[in-house]
């Protein structure tokens, strides 16, 4: 899925980020201010599900706001992983929330509600 | 391909469609704009996008959009689908 090698330590540290969280968003800015649509958008819909969710602001890094596109050969942000597989960005996850499909991935990682 | 004439340009939207069509010759492909000059919406359908996930639909795409994906364009909503 990626053209990551060891030896570039960007892609190491992104995919040890991916591999790491089984929801993780990037995207511009934070779940509480994001600072583009597109990734408000998508946090939206996210928070919507009730999973819980790692973001990282590739605003804070050019390196991986330039290295995530070379990791999912995407050339866009936000994009959005689950266990360690790119689902897709803003237009996909948009679709795949109206028709059910993102639901149907994120159910089993909801965490049990207490009481 | 090279766009190297085109560093300062926005593609205009008819120019787009016409790269998508030239890359996936069957593609019905319908493009605007949904902001300014340089916010662009795509439909595209071919049957090139049967039996492949979105991601990889949308990769055909900006592959044939090219540069213009990276550098011109600020952002574009994508939508693909095989006939139905």
């Amino acid at each position: 899925m990626t053209d990551a090698t060891p030896s570039d330590p960007i892609q190491q540290g992104i995919d040890n980020l991916v591999k790491a969280n089984e929801v993780v968003l990037f995207m511009k800015g934070t779940p509480e201010f994001p600072q583009c649509g597109f990734s408000q958008r998508v946090v939206a819909l996210l928070n919507h599900t009730a999973v819980p969710y790692a973001a990282v602001n590739v605003l804070l890094d050019p390196a991986i706001r330039e290295g995530i596109k070379i990791y999912a050969d995407w050339p866009t942000i936000p994009q959005l992983y689950i266990k360690g597989e790119f689902i897709g960005g803003c237009d996909i996850i948009t679709e795949m929330a109206a028709n059910g499909e993102l639901e149907a991935l994120l159910a089993p990682l909801r965490p049990a509600q207490e009481n | 391909m090279t766009h190297a004439n085109l560093d300062t340009s926005i593609p205009k939207p008819e120019q787009l469609a016409e790269l998508v069509r030239r890359y996936i010759p069957d593609a019905r492909v319908e493009v605007g704009l949904f902001s300014g000059d340089d916010h662009f919406e795509m439909r595209v359908i071919s049957a090139a996008f049967e039996g492949k996930t979105r991601v990889a639909q949308h990769k055909m795409v900006y592959a044939a959009l090219g540069d213009h994906m990276r550098k011109r364009v600020h952002a574009l909503a994508l939508t693909t689908s095989a006939p139905q």
